[in-house]
This record gives C-alpha cells, sequence and structure tokens, in this order.
C-alpha cells in the first residue's frame, strides 16, 4: 500500500532584542555562565515579570509578514513543570489566547507554489541550559543565561506533504525571520529551533493517521531526515498491520533514527493557566499599523522582482535572495556595474565562494559592490581578461584595493594591441613546428594548444578574443 | 509624658519631627519594650538591632543638616517576614527558605526607607503566608498579646502581635484572603487590605498572585493612612500596579461620616456567628447612625461561594508559585536523592510544611487536564459573579460594614485538626481578595473573654481615603484603643 505522510512543524525562535523579555538582563549569546542573570530570571522569591515592548513588536513583524490576525487582546498562561532549566519552575507562554492567529508560508516546490497554513504564532521565553558532565561525579550543571531570552513559537498545520517540502517551508521560514532582522536564524546556537508532528496515512485518504512528536531537530537536515526514518517506520508499522502509538521521539543523527522520548502515558500535563502577574496584552491597531508600515520586502516578493527587473534566472534570483543582505548586496552590484547578468554571476560565482570558504557573512565581504562594479567594468572594456580578473578578484579580496589599482599596479592591462601579438603568435609557431604541422593536417584541436602557448607568453595579459582571430588567420597559412 | 512605646506611630512621627525626641529615642524605645515582651509574645523572625540604630542615627543626622528625611522620619517598622529585604534573611516561615537571603528590597522596602522609615525586624508568620492563626510557621508560634494561650491569627501574626504588644508603632503585612485583616482584629489594631494593585508586590513572596496585596498595620487608622501614602503607587517592577493617582490619605482623614450611606449585608451575618461579634458590630453601626450615616441592609447574593471559590484559585496560583522551590539554585534542598525527580520530591516534601503541602496539591488538583474546567474555570466564573455582586452593591451604598471574623481569637491547637474550621476563619474576609477592593479591620469592642472584636469597613476600588476617614470617623467614637490594652503582657 501506498502511504503519504502529514506533517506539521513547531519552530521556535529567539527574537533579536536587546534585552530579555521579562527582565532587564542581556541576551547576548556566548557570555560566561549565569552572568546574563537577576533575580527575576533566576526566579528568586518576590520577583515578578515585565513585558518587554520590543519582544511585541518583533512577534507582530513576524504575524503581519506571514499574514496573521493579530489580535487585539491576548494572554500570557504559565506552563508547568519541573526541570532544572526552568527557574520558576513554570515557563510563561501563552496558550488558548494567543497573539497571532491564521496566516500562511507560500513555498515554492518542483511543481508550483503551494502555501502551508499556520495555525497560530506566539511569545514565550525560552528555559536554561543543563551541560551534563561526563565523569566520576557524573554533575550537572545549570546555565540560564538562556532563561528568559524572547521566544516565539510558530506552529504550522499539518499542510506539509514530504521531508523535502518541510525543508523548504523551514529556508522560507528562516529566510523570513532573517529579512525581518528579528532572529539570526542561527541553528547552532539554538536561536532556531524545530520539532515535527508526523503521521502517515494511505494515500487519498482524509482521516489523520496517529501522530508523532519528534525533538531534537538541529538542523534542516536532521529534520529532513527523521522526517523520512520516522515516516518509512511508521508505514512499515503499518504495512506490518501494527498501530503507530502518540508519542514523543528523538532524533539521534549519529544512528539516524528515532527513539522512544516518553510515551502519551508519561506525557506532561501541563496545567495552563493564565500568568496572574501580568494584564492581558493589549495592542492597539495603530500600533499594528506602524508596524506594517514599517515591514521589508520579503523574500518570494523580491526573488519576484529581481526576475521581472533584472531579468535574472529565477534559479539566480532564489540563491541570491537568501538573505536580504545578499540581495542587498547583488541589487548594488547589478546596479553598479549595469550589467545585472554579469553581477549575478560574480555573486553567485566568487563572492559566495570566497564566503563559504571563509565561514563569513556578505555583511563582512571585504569586496564592496562598487568595487565588484569597477572590477567587471575593467572586463567589459577589454582592459584585463576573465579569467585574469578571478586573479585580481582574490587580490581585492585579500587587500581590500580596488580592482584597477591593482592591474595598474602588478602590469596587467590586457594585450589587444594586433601587431605586438602577432609577434609572439610568430615566435610560438616557430618553436612549435610538430603541433603546426598536426594542425594543419586536419588536427584542428590543436588551437586550444597555441591558445595556452600564447597566453602563456603574455604572461595572462593577451586579448583572448583577438588572440583567437589572430590565431585563426595564421594557422591556416600564410 | 506616657511611655515613648504606648504611642502611636503619628505620635512619635510628631515628636521626633518637632525634635523633642530623637529617631535615635524612639528606636532604642521600641527596642527595649522588644526585649521585655518579645520572649512572652514570639512575633519576630529577627529583629535588625544594629541596622536600625544606624538607620535612626542616620534620620537624627539628617535632621540636624536641616533636611526633612521624609512623612515616616525615625518611625520604626515592623516587615512581615514575606517581603524582601536585601541582606537579611527572608523566611517566610518555611523550613524551605531556612538561610535564604535576598539580593534585593521590595519595592515597598525602597519607599519605606525613602520615606524615613526605620526598618526594625522580620515578622512571624505562617508558612507561605498559608493559615489563619501563625501556628503554621515553621519556627516559632506566635502568642496573641491579649491572652498568651491564644493565637494572634494568621498568616501576619507576628505583625499584628508586633504592633499590639507595642513593640512597633507600625508593621506591614500581606493579605490574600484575609490575612492582614483576621490578625488585626484577632489582636485589637487596624489593619488594612488595600485594593489589588495599590500597591506594589513586587518583593513580596508570592502566595496567590491575583489576590495578594501588602498592607499596614498600626496604632491607628491616622497610622495607616501615613503609611499608606509611603507605600501606595504604580511601580514599574509591577505590572499589575495601579496608574491610579494616589490621594493624600492624611488630608483626607477628617472628611467624617456623616453624609456616608452604609451597607450591612445580610449574609454576613449568618447562624454560626459569634453573638458577641454580631452585638459589637450592631452597636457600631447604631453609633454610624448616630454620627449621621444612612446605614442599611444590603444583600450580597453569592456570599455562599466565596469560600470554595477562594481555595481554588488560591491553590492553584500557589501550586505554580510555589514550583520555583525545588531545591536547585537556593532554599533546602533534601540529601542523599539517587536522581532528579527524588531530588525534587524529598526536599519538597521536606520543605515544606503540612498546610503548604496540601495547599499545592489541592491547587495541582484543581487545573489537572480534566478537571480544569469543573474547578478553576468554574471559580473564575464565579469569582465574576462575586464581583458584580459588589459593584451592585456600591452603586447603592458607599461603604460597606462586616464583622472581620465570625470568632474572637482561638485557642492554639483548637483548629489545627480540622483545616476546614481554620479555612471558615476567612469567611468573611476572603471575597473582598476575590473581588480586589479594599478593606480595613478595626477594633471595635472587647468580648467577655477580654479579647478584641473586629470590624470590618470595605470599600470600592481605590476607595481607602473614604474608606479610612469612615474609620477614623469610627475610631475616634468608640475610643478602643484609649480604653483597652492587652493586660498579659503587664509586668
Amino acid at each position: 500500500m501506498e502511504f503519504e505522510p502529514v506533517i506539521g512543524l513547531e519552530v521556535h525562535a529567539q527574537l533579536l532584542t536587546q534585552s530579555k523579555i521579562f527582565c532587564g538582563c542581556t541576551t547576548r549569546f556566548g557570555n560566561p555562565p549565569n552572568t546574563n542573570t537577576c533575580p527575576v530570571c533566576l526566579g528568586m522569591p518576590g520577583v515578578l515579570p515585565v513585558l518587554n515592548r520590543k519582544a511585541v513588536e518583533y512577534a507582530i513583524k513576524v504575524g503581519l509578514a506571514v499574514g496573521c490576525e493579530i489580535r487585539g487582546r491576548s494572554l500570557f498562561a504559565r506552563k508547568n513543570y519541573f526541570y532544572p532549566d526552568l527557574p520558576k519552575g513554570y515557563q510563561i507562554s501563552m496558550y488558548d489566547q494567543p497573539l497571532c492567529v491564521g496566516g500562511g508560508i507560500t513555498i515554492e516546490t518542483r511543481k508550483d507554489r503551494k502555501r502551508i497554513g499556520l495555525t497560530r504564532i506566539h511569545l514565550e521565553e525560552d528555559a536554561g541550559k543543563l551541560i551534563h558532565q561526563e565523569g566520576a561525579d557524573d554533575r550537572t550543571l545549570v546555565d540560564l543565561n538562556r532563561a528568559g531570552v524572547p521566544l516565539i513559537e510558530i506552529v504550522s498545520e499539518p499542510d506539509i506533504a514530504s521531508p523535502s517540502e518541510a525543508h523548504t517551508y523551514l529556508t522560507m521560514l528562516r529566510s523570513i525571520l532573517l529579512y525581518l532582522g528579528v532572529c539570526d536564524g542561527n541553528m547552532e546556537e539554538g536561536s532556531l529551533r524545530c520539532d515535527a508532528n508526523v503521521s502517515v496515512r494511505p494515500a487519498g485518504e482524509k482521516q489523520f493517521g496517529t501522530k508523532v512528536e519528534l525533538k531534537n531537530l538541529n538542523s534542516f537536515r536532521f529534520i529532513q531526515k527523521a522526517l523520512e526514518y520516522e515516516i518509512n517506520r511508521q508505514a512499515e508499522v503499518l504495512q506490518g498491520g501494527g498501530k503507530v502509538v502518540q508519542e514523543s521521539r528523538l532524533y539521534d543523527p549519529d544512528s539516524d533514527t528515532t527513539d522512544l522520548m516518553r510515551g502519551k502515558e508519561e506525557a506532561h500535563d501541563y496545567r495552563y493557566f493564565p500568568e496572574p502577574d501580568l494584564l492581558p496584552l493589549i495592542v492597539d491597531q495603530k500600533w499594528i499599523e506602524e508596524i506594517r508600515a514599517g515591514l521589508p520586502e520579503l523574500p518570494l516578493e523580491r526573488r519576484d522582482r529581481l526576475v521581472a527587473q533584472y531579468g535574472i534566472p529565477a534559479y539566480d534570483a532564489d540563491v541570491l535572495t537568501t538573505t536580504r543582505e545578499l540581495a542587498d548586496y547583488y541589487e548594488a552590484a547589478a546596479k553598479a556595474s549595469g550589467n545585472p547578468k554579469g553581477a549575478s554571476n560574480w555573486v553567485m560565482g566568487e563572492v559566495l565562494r570566497k564566503l563559504k570558504e571563509e565561514k563569513a557573512e556578505i555583511t563582512a565581504c571585504p569586496v564592496s559592490p562598487d568595487r565588484l562594479a569597477g572590477l567587471m567594468g575593467l572586463i567589459e572594456a577589454g582592459t584585463i581578461s576573465g579569467s585574469l580578473a578571478k586573479e585580481v578578484f582574490e587580490e581585492m579580496w585579500a587587500t581590500r584595493h580596488a580592482a584597477p589599482d591593482i592591474v595598474k599596479a602588478r602590469g596587467l592591462t590586457q594585450i589587444s594591441d594586433e601587431p605586438e601579438l602577432l609577434a609572439i603568435i610568430d615566435q610560438v609557431m616557430a618553436a612549435n613546428p610538430g603541433p603546426l604541422a598536426q594542425y594543419r593536417a586536419g588536427k584542428s584541436a590543436t588551437l586550444g594548444f597555441f591558445m595556452g602557448q600564447v597566453m602563456k607568453a603574455t604572461q595572462g595579459k593577451g586579448n583572448p578574443t583577438v588572440i583567437q582571430k589572430l590565431l585563426g588567420e595564421k594557422l591556416k597559412g600564410s | 509624658m506616657r511611655e515613648l512605646f504606648r504611642l502611636t506611630g503619628s505620635e512619635q512621627l510628631s515628636l521626633i519631627r518637632s525634635r523633642e525626641i530623637s529617631a535615635e529615642e524612639a528606636t532604642r524605645a521600641c527596642l527595649a519594650r522588644m526585649e521585655a515582651v518579645e520572649p512572652r509574645v514570639l512575633a519576630f523572625r529577627c529583629v535588625l538591632r544594629d541596622a536600625a540604630l544606624s538607620d535612626a542615627r542616620a534620620i537624627d543626622a539628617a535632621f540636624s543638616r536641616g533636611e526633612d528625611p521624609g512623612p515616616l522620619a525615625g518611625l520604626p517598622i515592623a516587615i512581615k517576614d514575606v517581603i524582601c529585604l536585601a541582606g537579611h534573611p527572608t523566611t517566610c516561615g518555611s523550613r524551605t527558605l531556612g538561610g535564604f537571603i535576598p539580593a534585593f528590597d521590595a519595592t515597598v522596602i525602597e519607599r519605606l526607607r525613602n520615606a524615613g522609615a526605620v526598618l526594625f525586624g522580620k515578622t512571624n508568620m505562617d508558612e507561605f503566608a498559608m493559615g489563619s492563626s501563625t501556628e503554621n510557621s515553621a519556627y516559632e508560634k506566635t502568642r496573641n498579646p491579649w491572652d498568651l494561650g491564644r493565637v494572634p491569627g494568621g498568616s501576619s501574626g507576628g505583625s499584628a502581635a508586633a504592633v499590639a504588644a507595642d513593640m512597633v508603632p507600625l508593621a506591614l503585612g500581606s493579605d490574600t484572603g484575609g490575612s492582614i485583616r483576621q490578625p488585626a482584629a484577632f489582636c485589637g489594631v487596624p489593619g488594612l487590605k488595600t485594593t489589588y494593585g495599590r500597591v506594589s508586590r513586587f518583593g513580596l513572596v508570592a502566595f496567590a498572585s491575583s489576590l495578594d496585596q501588602i498592607g499596614p498595620f498600626g496604632k491607628s487608622v491616622e497610622d495607616i493612612a501615613r503609611s499608606l501614602a509611603v507605600i501606595a503607587g504604580q511601580d514599574p517592577h509591577d505590572s499589575t500596579s495601579a496608574s491610579v493617582p494616589v490621594p493624600d490619605y492624611v488630608e483626607e482623614l477628617s472628611r467624617g461620616l456623616a453624609p456616608l450611606r452604609i451597607g450591612v449585608p445580610r449574609e454576613y451575618f449568618p447562624r454560626g456567628l459569634d453573638s458577641q461579634v454580631g452585638d459589637a458590630v450592631r452597636f457600631v453601626l447604631d453609633r454610624a447612625r448616630a454620627l449621621g450615616a444612612r446605614v442599611e441592609e444590603i444583600s450580597l447574593p453569592h456570599t455562599d461561594y466565596a469560600i470554595p471559590t477562594y481555595y481554588i484559585l488560591a491553590t492553584a496560583e500557589a501550586s505554580s508559585n510555589l514550583a520555583r522551590y525545588d531545591g536547585v539554585r537556593y532554599g533546602f534542598r533534601a540529601a542523599g536523592a539517587k536522581d532528579l525527580a527524588e531530588m525534587y520530591r524529598r526536599s519538597r516534601s521536606a520543605g515544606f510544611g503540612k498546610e503548604v503541602r496540601r495547599r499545592i496539591m489541592l491547587g495541582t488538583y484543581v487545573l489537572s487536564s480534566g478537571y480544569y474546567d469543573a474547578y478553576y474555570l468554574k471559580a473564575q466564573k464565579v469569582r465574576t459573579l462575586l464581583r458584580n455582586d459588589f459593584v451592585e452593591a456600591f452603586q447603592q451604598v458607599d461603604l460597606i460594614i462586616t464583622p472581620t471574623t465570625p470568632s474572637v481569637a482561638f485557642r492554639f491547637g483548637e483548629k489545627t485538626e480540622d483545616p476546614l474550621q481554620m479555612y471558615l476563619s476567612d469567611i468573611f474576609t476572603a471575597t473582598i481578595n476575590l473581588v480586589g477592593i479594599p478593606a480595613l479591620s478595626l477594633p471595635c469592642a472587647l468580648s467577655r473573654e477580654g479579647l478584641p472584636i473586629g470590624l470590618q469597613v470595605v470599600g470600592p476600588p481605590f476607595g481607602e481615603a473614604r474608606l479610612l476617614s469612615a474609620a477614623a470617623a469610627l475610631e475616634s467614637d468608640l475610643n478602643f484603643r484609649a480604653r483597652h490594652r492587652p493586660k498579659a503582657l503587664d509586668p
């Protein structure tokens, strides 16, 4: 029997506020353990939460960007459970009255565009971190720097039909968060985390199967692999006449399997109730409109615009709009060079290659869009060849100098002067009577050999177009 | 001059202000009285002798520099041990917080300091403010200064007893279901629970967040007005504190009783009410009429549901508020646990007393999935009905007068075996917390056994000024303080 999966994702995104959601502590990552803390986020007796307005603004921003309804009145609730990383013994979250409801994210599948519906987006506080020390005394240490960092939880409808759609959805969601500047999207540091709910059902069936919750999905790749494994597992269970059990499972990237974490009976009863220490969150329409007015262009809109405005291929536009900063860079280079396709080739080629090599962000790119356009201008003017340009680019990257300066300093100006090139060609032909004879005997591939020899003789500075033309004439025989 | 420690806070203040006595003398007088009677009363968890004297001397120094050290300059005040005072142990009457020292001052502490008050000590209480007799303190049983064989009431029993025994002129308590008013009634001193949101809760260790309020005990209504003026007002650290302006409570004290309409809810005089209590309250109502108030019977029809509603909501919030005492970061941790669950279980079982454990279990139960709607949600709906009762009542009348408690102070152990009986001590007070309105207990008479009887004056939201002026008028008419004082402490 054919089975089809039904997938819903719950994404937690840390908001890039300066301070925590209910106190003034910094949210900076990487500080020594327990230094970003105060009595409030340590859950000392007698403290009270005070809501960070910026966190609400960011949550509304995301809600608006994905078409949610922003509720004028929402309610914080306490989610009660005991764990050492949870100082108060409850997490302040939202339950039956979230800030944002509905909305959706449009993704691009192989066939067409598809809208993944959203159930809700709500605000909550992050918990701390436990560090388990292996060793004789087997201690567990608690770091509460992260406790109280603002999170939004973005809950999708069960609209996702495959692991690769899940991957695409997450990529798009991450990209939207980055565009909005509300989350750094860093999965390694945990600023973006994902749980998945997955079930399978016979293809064409309307009724949902029993869902399983997958946890510990620390990268987009793991999510995809965990889903693939889990879908197969469930299909096999059903095929074998068994029943899928509602439970939480943990993904183990080493074995690429999922293992039981806790069954339904062990599921927590979180005893949610309205948080009495905070007033209902009232958001007025005027504020919502102010936030809406400040929304940037979103990835998919921008992608479509790049295709229309610059005539670049959809694939290029996809890559170039991964982040707002990359798209900004590209557009600046396209405009400065007046050559959008050329700019796209450069950015997608050399620029991204170097960034990847050095694990750097586009914002740290040492070659500015203007400088890149300057380099492209030299090629277009015939001052340097394309292959030499790559060398110049390397040097621009390393020295932060402008292309014309490098070309001038290194004497790299292209040789396009015909008499000068003819003289070199004559020398090369004289030095290689064998290949010459072969060529004249009809082995035209030898042209490449002569190209290489001439370029070598000019130390790469010869204009390839001119050389090719001259070589063509000379080799045919005179 | 009378013995200094017998004066009201307001009287001591004016002597200090006029430099007839120094702040240090006022504090020393309190310390001497404390040393004389505290061994019999056991009101304090700790006395900040050195800090208090040095604060008092600083006030004197400020006076001699010609500065005004604030409206409570030099006046000693005791603090219920549920309010955080930086650098001094705050136990909440619990073993679980034995040795715990807060790193910050509660907002009320900060305001008292800025007003020149001298922080005298921390007072005993029922563990985490859960109780009506202070017998639930993990440390000691505070005695009622009027009869050392009886409880002072609770949970702010230490604060009430400290004021009643003349150890301090002022004290702060907290009131979740009657924890200021009931001990005030039992100890024969005025005590005020303010409108929810009137006083910041920041630094008040939470019992039930939607019900808790800090409020003062004093020797007179004027003492209450003076201290309320200092601690009231919005606090950026407490989102539930109200932005309502703080009136001049002292200035408005002299408005009297004459044009007021006073409501007397028939549901507050049930069959089981101690007849002495009923008679005392009726006598005061006659006096109120004589002073020109209009007294009329009213009805608060949902009163019967208040106690169950209160015990559902208060315990639900408490079960969550007390989750932080898990032995992980501070407070008591049981030794020898093999794993995390066992560490939690053993620390919390040994750290909390019986009543606290009982309430945590009740609260956990009413929030559990499958029971939430039947208990917590229904109780919230009843809470709305109770509110509506009072909204309607206050369209008819300006103030409501009831007994504070159904009986006078009971003996140690009398109710400890029967939690329901103990819970019914709050029958006239808990509703007021559910509704969130202000109420003051005023001593109005002595019973045949020589025990104080309290009268509860209830006002509309943020109606403290009117409530206090009415109470002051009754107070001066009844003249309780001049006529009675606790004899149990006489040498």
